[in-house]
Order: C-alpha cells, then sequence, then structure tokens
C-alpha cells in the first residue's frame, strides 16, 4: 500500500520520475553525440586505407577518374597482373623473402633481448653501469651515423646482398630500445618467483626459461609485435644490402612497380600494397588479444 | 642431522654492515623464530641461511656441513615467501611438483608427492586453478605445501602470515605449528626458522624465540623464559603487551630503588636476585604485575589515574607519575570502578615480576635467582 502511494500518488515521487526521465533523455542524447562524432573522426582516420583497398579493384584509368572509393566496375586484374609483377618473379617470392628476414629477426630479437635485459635487470656485474648507459646512449644516436661504418663492416665480412646484415644484429640484441623496454619491464616484477624458483633448485637458466619468461611474456609479444611490423615496413635497410631482385622483400618489389620504365600501373601497385598490409593487420589483431590477455593477467599480485 | 649452525655471521651493505657477527644454533627439530623490530636484520639473516644473500663473514652449517657457498637449491633448504612467490603461470599443480620436475623425478613420483601434500594441507580441491584464483590463506597453503613436498633438512619461513587477515593469521599460525608436530612425529627432520616481527606469532609458535636489534642477537629462549626473565631492557620491552614500564632510578638503602621521586619498596626477597649493583638503574615492571593498594600504603608508586580502558575480560590503568606514564593491567573483576579518572591512586609492584637493569649497558641485574 505504502508503495503504490509512494510510486503513483506522490507528488515528490513525480518528480522524481521527471527528473529521472529527464536525465535518461540527457544521458542519451549525450551518447549519440559522442558516438556521432566518434563515428566521423574514425571514419576520417580510416579514409585513406579504405580508398586504398577500394582504388585496388579499380581499372588504372577509373583511379584517376573516379576520386570516390566505390570501384564502379570491380576487377581484380589489379591483384592479378601485380602478383606477376614485371619481373620474372612472382609477388610471392618477395613475401617470402621477407619472411627469410622477419622470421629470424623477430625470433632473434625475442631471445637475444630477454637474455640481456634479463642479466641488465638482476645481476650485478663489474661495469654494468657504463655497459648499461652505452646501451641507452645508443637509443640516442640516429641511424644515420652508423650506417656507412656498418655497410663497411658488412662489406668486408662479405654479407652484402644477403640478408645476414639485416637480422643478425637484431639477434645479438641490436636493437637497445627492446632491451630498454624489457629490462623497464623485468624491473617492475619482484624477485620473490625468481627467488623460489632458485630454492627449489633451478639454475639461472632455468629460472630464466621456466619463471622470467613466461612472465614476461606480455613485453615480449609487443617486442616482437613492433619488431615484425617495424621489419615490414623497413625499405632503407634492404634498399642498401640487396641488389639481386630475386631476393627484394616486399618493400623493395613495391617500390619495383613504380620504377618501371612503363607508364604507372597504379591498380597493380595498390593492389600489392593491399596484400603487403595483409600480414601486418593480421598480426597485429592477432597478437592484439594475447597483449591484452597479457596485461590483464600479468598484473601480480600477492 | 639437520642441526643449523651460525658462526660469527656477518653481512655488509657497501660500508653499512646489517649484520655483526651472530652465533646461533637451532637443534634438529626445534622450532626457532627470529624476531625483532623491521630492520633488525631478521630477514637478512634467513636469506643467508637460504642462500639468496651473499655472506660476508662467518660461517653457516646446516646438518654440519659447510653450506657457505652452496647454491639455494643444494642446501637442503625450502623457504616459504611474505607474498608467497606462487609461480603466477603455473598451476597449483605445477607449482607443487616445480622443485621435483627439474629433478627429473618420476611422473608416479611426483604425483604421488603432489597427492600426500595437497591431502596434508587440504588443498587436493585447489590443484587445478591459477594463483590468481586463490584467496591469502589458500595461496598461503600452496606456497607451504611447495616447501614441504622437497622434504628439505630445513624450513625457511619469511614473515609468511603479515598478509593474512587477523583471523586467518590465528588459524594459519595453529595450522603451521601442528604441521611441524605431525612431520615430527612422523620423523620427518623439520628444522624451521621462523621470520616475524609479530610478537604474538613469535610467543605461540617458537620452541624458541631469537630477539635480534641492529644485526645483534639480543636474547635467545624459549618464551616462557623471554617472557619472565628477559636478559635487557629492549627484550623486556618488545615482549608482552602491553610493553613493560620502565622507570630510571638509584638504589635507596638495600631493598628499595627512588625513581620518579618516589621511593619504592622492593622487598628482600627481590634484592637476592640482584646480582650487580650498579648506581643507575632503570626498573621494569610488566603491567600485569602492578595492583591497586589501599591509599597512603609506604612504599608504593602514587600516581595520578589519567585514562581507563575496558578491554573487557581486563582493565587498563593509565597512571601519571610526575612526567612518567605507567600502564597498569587488572583483571576486570577486581577492577570494582573505586578509583575514577583523575583519582590519586596507589600501586604496587609484584617483586616477582619486577626487573632491575643496568641504564648504561640495559643488561639485567636481577637474574641472580
Amino acid at each position: 500500500m505504502t508503495d503504490h502511494i509512494l510510486s503513483q500518488n506522490s507528488p515528490a515521487a513525480r518528480d522524481i520520475d521527471i527528473a529521472r526521465s529527464r536525465e535518461t533523455r540527457r544521458h542519451r542524447f549525450n551518447a549519440a553525440l559522442r558516438y556521432a562524432l566518434l563515428t566521423g573522426v574514425g571514419l576520417l582516420m580510416l579514409y585513406p586505407l579504405i580508398w586504398l583497398i577500394g582504388a585496388s579493384f579499380k581499372t588504372n584509368s577509373e583511379i584517376f577518374a573516379n576520386p570516390g572509393f566505390w570501384p564502379e566496375s570491380p576487377t581484380l586484374d589489379g591483384y592479378i597482373k601485380g602478383w606477376k609483377t614485371s619481373t620474372p618473379y612472382s609477388f610471392g617470392t618477395f613475401f617470402v623473402n621477407t619472411l627469410w628476414i622477419v622470421i629470424p629477426k623477430v625470433i632473434g630479437t625475442a631471445i637475444s633481448c630477454t637474455a640481456v635485459a634479463y642479466g641488465f635487470a638482476r645481476f650485478d656485474f663489474p661495469f654494468k653501469k657504463v655497459l648499461f648507459s652505452a646501451l641507452i646512449a645508443t637509443l640516442l644516436l640516429p641511424n644515420v651515423v652508423t650506417r656507412i661504418p656498418q655497410y663497411l663492416i658488412f662489406r668486408d665480412l662479405g654479407w652484402l646482398d644477403s640478408y645476414l646484415p639485416l637480422w643478425v644484429p637484431s639477434a645479438l640484441a641490436g636493437d637497445a630500445f627492446f632491451v630498454f623496454m624489457l629490462v623497464q619491464f623485468l624491473r617492475a616484477i619482484p624477485r620473490d618467483m625468481e627467488e623460489a624458483a632458485r630454492v627449489d633448485g633451478a639454475t639461472t637458466w632455468q629460472t630464466l626459461i621456466f619463471i622470467v619468461v613466461p612472465l614476461l611474456m606480455p613485453a615480449l609479444i609487443s617486442v616482437c609485435l613492433f619488431q615484425f611490423m617495424w621489419t615490414m615496413n623497413d625499405f632503407l635497410g634492404p634498399l642498401i644490402y640487396i641488389s639481386s631482385v630475386d631476393k627484394y622483400p616486399i618493400s623493395l618489389a613495391l617500390k619495383l612497380s613504380i620504377d618501371t620504365t612503363e607508364a604507372f600501373e597504379w591498380n597493380r601497385v595498390l593492389a600489392m600494397s593491399v596484400l603487403s598490409l595483409a600480414p601486418a593487420l593480421a598480426v597485429f589483431f592477432l597478437a592484439q588479444k594475447y597483449f591484452i590477455d597479457g596485461i590483464s593477467s600479468g598484473g601480480i599480485k600477492g | 642431522m639437520a642441526r643449523l649452525q651460525l658462526r660469527n655471521l656477518e653481512k655488509d651493505y657497501g660500508s653499512f654492515r646489517a649484520v655483526h657477527g651472530i652465533n646461533l644454533d637451532v637443534e634438529d627439530g626445534e622450532f626457532m623464530v627470529l624476531v625483532g623490530p623491521s630492520g633488525c636484520a631478521k630477514s637478512t639473516t634467513l636469506r643467508m641461511i637460504a642462500g639468496l644473500e651473499r655472506v660476508t663473514g662467518g660461517e653457516i652449517r646446516i646438518g654440519g656441513e659447510l653450506v657457505n657457498d652452496k647454491t639455494p637449491g643444494d642446501r637442503g633448504i625450502s623457504m616459504v615467501f611474505q607474498n608467497y612467490a606462487l609461480y603466477p603461470h603455473m598451476k597449483v599443480r605445477k607449482n607443487l611438483s616445480f622443485s621435483m620436475r627439474l629433478k627429473r623425478r618420476p611422473a608416479a613420483e611426483i604425483e604421488q608427492a603432489t597427492q600426500h601434500v595437497s591431502n596434508l594441507l587440504e588443498i587436493d580441491p585447489l590443484l587445478d586453478r591459477l594463483p590468481k584464483q586463490l584467496s591469502g590463506g589458500q595461496a598461503q597453503r600452496v606456497a607451504v605445501g611447495r616447501a614441504l613436498i622437497k622434504k628439505p633438512q630445513v624450513f625457511l619461513f619469511d614473515e609468511p602470515l603479515s598478509n593474512l587477515d587477523a583471523k586467518l593469521r590465528a588459524s594459519m599460525r595453529v595450522r603451521i605449528t601442528d604441521l611441524h608436530k605431525r612431520l615430527k612425529a612422523d620423523g620427518q627432520q623439520a628444522t624451521v626458522i621462523y621470520v616475524t616481527h609479530d610478537q604474538t606469532e613469535a610467543m605461540t609458535m617458537g620452541d624458541r624465540i631469537c630477539v635480534m636489534r641492529d644485526g645483534h642477537i639480543m636474547q635467545v629462549a624459549d618464551p616462557v623464559t623471554l617472557y619472565s626473565r628477559p636478559a635487557n631492557t629492549f627484550v623486556a620491552g618488545f615482549i608482552g603487551s602491553p610493553e613493560m614500564n620502565f622507570l630510571d632510578g638509584t638504589f635507596e638503602g638495600e631493598n628499595s630503588v627512588r625513581a620518579a621521586e618516589q621511593v619504592i619498596v622492593l622487598g628482600d626477597e627481590f634484592t637476592k636476585r640482584i646480582s650487580g649493583r650498579s648506581e643507575h638503574v632503570t626498573l621494569g615492571i610488566r603491567p600485569q604485575h602492578l595492583r591497586i593498594v589501599a591509599p597512603e600504603t609506604p612504599g608504593t608508586i602514587k600516581g595520578k589515574l589519567t585514562h581507563i580502558e575496558f578491554m573487557g575480560h581486563e582493565v587498563y590503568l593509565y597512571v601519571d607519575i610526575g612526567p612518567k606514564r605507567l600502564i597498569a593491567v587488572v583483571p576486570s573483576a577486581s577492577y570494582d570502578r573505586g578509583a575514577l579518572r583523575d583519582d590519586w591512586v596507589w600501586l604496587s609492584p609484584d617483586p616477582k615480576g619486577v626487573h632491575l637493569f643496568d641504564r648504561q649497558s640495559g643488561e639485567n641485574i636481577s637474574l641472580a635467582i
């Protein structure tokens, strides 16, 4: 009875109802506005990519005739001809070539940077501070400065026109940024687990492999992700060291289609660009899940 | 044989000396508690025994064997950490068996040991959970299980209960002491070194207690001795709650002490206990050993009652004598509200509970009998 009076008849209750519905309406309006704005800006950011994908299905002449992204008469011509390339090799060769650089580089980076970071974060050894400062200093060094000496070294080693100069330095923890990133991550992980492992009888390497690496996984995934994307996108490295067309990675191969003397076949270039974006995007979206999982479960609480 | 011996054990951090050459013998199967305020190097000492901290000087022997240069895994010890230190990516089962898997024991043996330990600690329903799915008490039990499965010569506990709430702490306390007794009854070597800053834990769990301060051992004794015959002012003040009352004073005649401008008569019985005679002394009286007597009783302590705290079964009386404040704990039954706040009261110390310390050295000089 009291409930009935309160909810139906009391003027105060009616006031509350009115205020509540007004509040709900305002909330909905705000949300709609927010989403409209976000969608608008998001589309604006994505438009070049959307246009790229759309244009890759256009004919070469339509690309310049039709400013919209939707192809009037969609064709796979760009993909088919682009895949064949103007060289004796298909685009598949260049994909495989890229993998020959990316795979050893990513694996090498993950292993070497973990080992080096573990050393810096967990052990005391002579000149540790000096060495770590040197490592950080190389972070600040512009890449261009080391290009020529590096080239000379690799030439003397006889590594020119091979993939070795592209991945060996990274596989020896040459990327100071990743080492630094892992050191910082390790410093935030309490040592108790490693000490417990040592008490359990694990050696230093066993501790690293069975305890530290799993704890480090979120950071390691981001390291691999960054290394993968940066290597896929690297243009200057292959340009300097790779001279035979049959060894070209994707980044150089794309340029190849522009370089030919015949008139640019833009739809082929765009189609191959879409293809070369695909692995990076796929890996990113796959890893993103683990990355987020890693962050949410990596929070080590007592 | 799992006797633990520390000989002149030292630890330096740069120029700072954390542990000052301590000597300690822990007998086989003994439950030894290291207790002291934070920064007293009790944890450092434990970590040196575990091999997680390098020894600067001295010797550590486990079962007679010098282990200074052995790795933690080879010392025959296992350790329970303050924040459990369970491997977060392994299920409880794997956490428990990690040490055995490292040693490549046969799968059947691992399974059997895991079952045995989990039955003992009642954690078998948790075997397939990850550490993050455990409550604090469960995680602590798993951590104890991980220590147990190694069948070590010496168990090391580093403040294992300090992350638990008061109720759970009390039950875990009983569980750990029970476990110790059970292991001993089973004939397993179960020497325990248990570090805590909590005197209740120390008093209730330890066969013997080692009280530490600033890297020195202040006293090693069983709980009763520690309470009734503290070796110095530090131990006297550290053990017991509320803290022992201290009054600086001088001898007045044979059997009285003058403190806070009053003459406190301690009696001839007490005088026999005094081993040394020093000019300046500190009188230590446990709050439980003060009782209210009739006004103007000669040789007692006169003071003003400033606070009365009713604690249930007992009453805390705060009595100011001059600038000093004494606490007296009297049973509620005997406190008849005869004295009220701001009344003058007369307190008589029970000579059996009174200690006399040399003010200079802090040593107890009333331990002759």
